[in-house]
């Protein structure tokens, strides 16, 4: 690892201002995805300004009955704590659902939502990457594409985005409260994070030296009848193949709302619009289940390793769409 | 920079350490405390496993300068003055050491298990050691002495 300086922020305007004149400057939260890196030599910063002790670590009720979770909870922190587990169960699950015990003890929710891809090819810096060196190439095109996008992806990058918890956040039309070198602003977490277009490089839409600061939860009663499954090559500690996090709000035998997003298939957490809108006002049966799975999956294109991924998906949201219509009411 | 902090219940220091070093590197390196192991450096095999703070985490990936002032413990601080810890006896009756190199993480990892959840279920126990790696595969055995501590811990607390 290169070597590096190091600081503990004292206060956000500080941080901010520090790592935004130095290009060459990082944030560091948990450590769990940076720290790998920086060993790894996909990343090589001057300067780590440390904001784990920075921003708040607390998770508060906001006047509209929405939740303000802190940048720096902690990701085990988060998903024990009652509000969570009582409104958000599909929050606490997708949290419950990442890496071990000793990284989710470590891991901020800040840091979770900016965590970067596990391509293999990302990680090797042997390997030509255009997300690690603009320009180099993808490797995994012609290579080894298990864990890689079957929508929304480029013909520069076919990388996933690895987070469990952002796809629940994307479900939930939570919003991320950034401070910058332009001061303050608010992004739906479903705007946070790019597809790969001709820039793989950048993952989300913040500019260097923006930090996030909170992220809110809005108040969403019919959350509390909601789950996350995530489908993996082991039963713990591995990276999704595909995930679903979804929120049903049922009348009767009626759907009168939802809210779906897949992990697994996409540079970004998916937002599935195009199934939400295909079970709004419809029947809770399985084939309305599977129509909208596959009005969400028309546009998948796989490679060669994954074209399982598209009947995993659609059976992973069908199944998870039956349990909750058929969950007891709440 | 100077680094103060308690380790195992006492009050560690050491001087010129680099705030970018790693929390394993100064226990092993500049404290004389190698039970928490270096492998993979990466927090993929939990075999630095330590608690900050009273949480289980993985002290490859905590910069040095991230742990001032804060509590760490290792596996070092386990056994008593003449006896092995509950823990650690389990894993010698169980025969759930193999080359022993992972044994350290899992020693804490099961000890933070069992603090939080005296008789855990099979699947938790699972689910709590996940991120800890044998390359032996010796883990049914882990399996037996998680157990195995488990039920002498309740017998302890009994008598």
């Amino acid at each position: 690892m290169k070597p590096f300086d190091y600081q503990r922020a004292t206060d956000t305007d500080t941080a901010v201002a520090t790592v935004s004149r130095n290009p060459n400057a990082r944030y560091l939260g948990g450590g769990t995805n940076l720290v790998d890196h920086m060993k790894l030599g996909v990343s090589s910063p001057e300067l780590l300004v440390d904001v784990s002790r920075l921003s708040s670590d607390t998770v508060e009720t906001l006047p509209d009955g929405g939740v303000r979770v802190g940048a720096a909870v902690r990701n085990s922190d988060l998903a024990a704590e009652p509000i969570i587990r009582q409104r958000y169960p599909v929050l606490a699950h997708a949290l419950l659902a990442g890496a071990s015990g000793q990284l989710r003890n470590l891991a901020t929710t800040g840091g979770n939502l900016l965590q970067r891809t596990r391509c293999v090819y990302f990680q090797d810096v042997t390997t030509p990457c255009n997300k690690r060196e603009p320009g180099t190439g993808c490797s995994a095109l012609d290579g080894y594409t298990r864990y890689h996008a079957v929508l929304g992806s480029s013909e520069h990058c076919v990388a996933t985005h690895p987070s469990d918890m952002a796809v629940a956040l994307t479900a939930l039309d939570a919003v991320v409260h950034t401070q910058g070198p332009s001061g303050p602003r608010s992004i739906p977490v479903a705007d946070l994070h790019r597809l790969p277009g001709d820039e793989p490089d950048r993952d989300t839409v913040l500019e260097h030296g923006e930090l996030i600061t909170a992220v809110d939860l809005p108040a969403l009663p019919m959350a509390a009848r909601s789950n996350y499954r995530k489908v993996r090559d082991r039963a713990s500690y591995a990276f999704a193949l595909v995930s679903v996090a979804a929120a049903v709000d049922i009348a009767g035998d009626t759907i009168r709302d939802v809210r779906i997003a897949f992990g697994g298939l996409a540079h970004k957490p998916w937002r599935a619009t195009l199934a939400e809108n295909a079970l709004r006002g419809a029947p809770a049966t399985e084939a309305t289940f599977r129509t909208a799975a596959d009005a969400e999956l028309a546009e998948a294109r796989p490679l060669s390793d994954n074209e399982f991924k598209i009947p995993m998906a659609r059976n992973t949201l069908t199944s998870v769409l039956r349990d909750l219509t058929q969950q007891e009411g709440s | 920079m100077r680094l103060k902090f308690t380790v195992n219940g006492r009050q560690a220091e050491a001087d010129d350490v680099w705030e970018g070093e790693s929390l394993l590197y100064v226990l092993r390196e500049r404290l004389g405390l190698p039970g928490s192991k270096n492998a993979c450096e990466q927090g993929e095999c939990g075999s630095c496993t330590v608690r900050l703070d009273g949480v289980a985490a993985c002290a490859c990936l905590v910069a040095a300068g991230q742990v001032q002032d804060r509590e760490v413990d290792t596996v070092e601080g386990l056994a008593g003055e003449d006896e092995l810890d509950a823990v650690q006896r389990a894993f010698v009756d169980a025969g759930a050491v193999q080359c022993g190199f992972c044994t350290p993480g899992l020693l804490v990892a099961a000890d933070d298990l069992l603090e939080r959840c005296p008789s855990p279920s099979d699947s938790e126990i699972r689910e709590s050691l996940a991120g800890n790696l044998c390359r032996c595969t010796g883990y049914e055995k882990i399996m037996d002495a998680v157990r195995l501590a488990a039920d002498r811990r309740a017998e302890e607390a009994r008598s």
